[in-house]
């Protein structure tokens, strides 16, 4: 290159480059290079196959059983949840239902308690109105039979005192049953 | 290295390799030194980023994590279960491919792919793998690789010499498909960027235009980086196509 002369001595030492040769093809690099390379391309892949790679795989994997497993658990949780639920649901309907048998037991109970009281209550009833019956029926005949009694004794008291003679008992008992009769 | 505000354009000289440092009586060229950057960023996210093993992770495990899906995937998709044995394989490539291409973007550093020499190297790797693998767990039947089913004999020989020829020309395709980009990316930009640097010491009515080459070095920076991601992809799947067929050598 014409800049050769100007540019300053660095470019001088270089001597791949001012031989003329384009750098990447100067054999006399070659042996170096290859010989580097393979050192560090040989280290790299032990490195990267013994090591690095077997630590990355690590974390991966271990990652994956992580999420893993917390999907598990919150699914385990999440089936415990709706056990609870149904098992509370359970219990809430086997409540309802016991309260509701209570309430009918009990109702049913004091239904029968009142029915067989009302029919106490009535037989009672029924029975003190056929004594009071009884009583009045008697008391009845027996005023009937004093009635006919005064009526006979006022017969023989008004006849007595219209005609002054005094029909028999006999006579005036006849007289008014005959009358009380017709 | 990048050889920007030098006052001319030199493109090529940041692909030169020189000496970056001694260590002991070793010479370090930048090269060898880029590589080691490459196995170090490489072992701080795929080792140290993760070694936390945390649940949740932070921003490190989840690019170490993030990567190793992404291969993972390709490899699955590619060359099916069978293929993942070549994982750590494909994600070596992956990985020394995509950081080299990443670094390189950051000015004055070196990139290792923009070799020919090295993704060569990286492809006769793949190459080799297929065919040691597709002898040893298919013996001769890998050859039925070459010889498309239910097709005249007449167009038969015709066809299998296009097969060879294919499968000879992969690691050329492979290797020069991403050191072409890298190369090509790199030159691109440092022309561009000399421009603006020779614009702005032009001192003349010429800075005024200085922003125009910027702009198109910002430009052609994301599209770098972009290019730089895909053809670390592009390795790496076409990788497990070339797998897949040692595999399952039947056509």
């Amino acid at each position: 290159m014409a800049s050769t002369e100007q540019t300053n001595s660095e470019v001088g030492q270089d001597g791949g480059h001012a031989s003329g040769v384009f750098p990447p093809f100067d054999p006399s690099t070659f042996g170096s290079q290859l010989l580097w390379l393979a050192i560090i391309f040989g280290a790299l892949y032990l490195l990267m196959s013994k090591i690095g790679l077997p630590q990355v795989e690590g974390i991966l994997a271990a990652r994956k059983a992580a999420h893993e497993g917390d999907l598990a658990e919150a699914a385990r949780l999440r089936s415990e949840t709706e056990e609870a639920i149904a098992s509370f649901e359970k219990a809430l309907a086997d409540a309802h239902a016991h309260a509701e048998e209570i309430g009918n037991s009990t109702r049913d109970k004091l239904n029968a308690e009142i029915i067989t009281k009302r029919k106490a209550f009535d037989a009672e009833i029924t029975a003190n109105l056929d004594a009071e019956e009884r009583t009045i029926a008697e008391a009845k005949v027996k005023a009937m039979k004093n009635v006919g009694e005064i009526a006979a004794e006022s017969t023989i008291s008004i006849i007595q005192h219209l005609t002054g003679t005094a029909p028999s008992v006999a006579e005036a008992t006849a007289a008014v049953s005959h009358v009380a009769n017709a | 290295m990048a050889a920007e505000g030098e006052g001319a354009i030199d493109p090529i000289h940041q692909f030169v390799i020189e000496p970056a440092f001694h260590l002991g009586g070793l010479t370090v060229t930048n090269s060898a030194a880029f590589m080691i950057a490459i196995l170090v960023i490489a072992t701080l996210v795929m080792i140290v980023g993760t070694s936390q093993k945390a649940l949740v992770p932070n921003r490190i495990q989840s690019l170490g994590e993030l990567a190793y899906e992404f291969v993972a995937n390709t490899v699955r998709g590619s060359a099916g279960h069978e293929g993942m044995r070549f994982f750590p394989l494909v994600f070596s490539l992956f990985m020394f491919v995509l950081i080299a291409n990443l670094i390189g973007l950051i000015p004055y550093t070196f990139s290792v792919t923009s070799h020919i020499i090295v993704t060569f190297a990286l492809a006769a790797l793949v190459i080799l793998t297929v065919i040691v693998y597709g002898f040893y767990k298919n013996g001769f039947h890998f050859l039925n690789l070459f010889v498309p089913s239910g097709v005249s004999p007449v167009l038969l020989p015709l066809l299998v010499l296009i097969e060879v020829i294919s499968f000879v020309s992969r690691p050329i395709s492979l290797s020069v498909r991403l050191f072409a980009n890298m190369l090509a990316g790199h030159i691109t930009l440092n022309v561009f960027g000399g421009f603006v640097a020779m614009l702005l010491a032009s001192g003349t009515w010429a800075v005024i235009l200085s922003p125009l080459p910027f702009a198109m070095t910002v430009a052609l920076s994301a599209l770098e980086l972009l290019v730089a991601f895909l053809q670390a992809y592009v390795f790496a799947i076409l990788t497990c196509v070339y797998l897949n067929d040692a595999i399952h050598p039947g056509h």
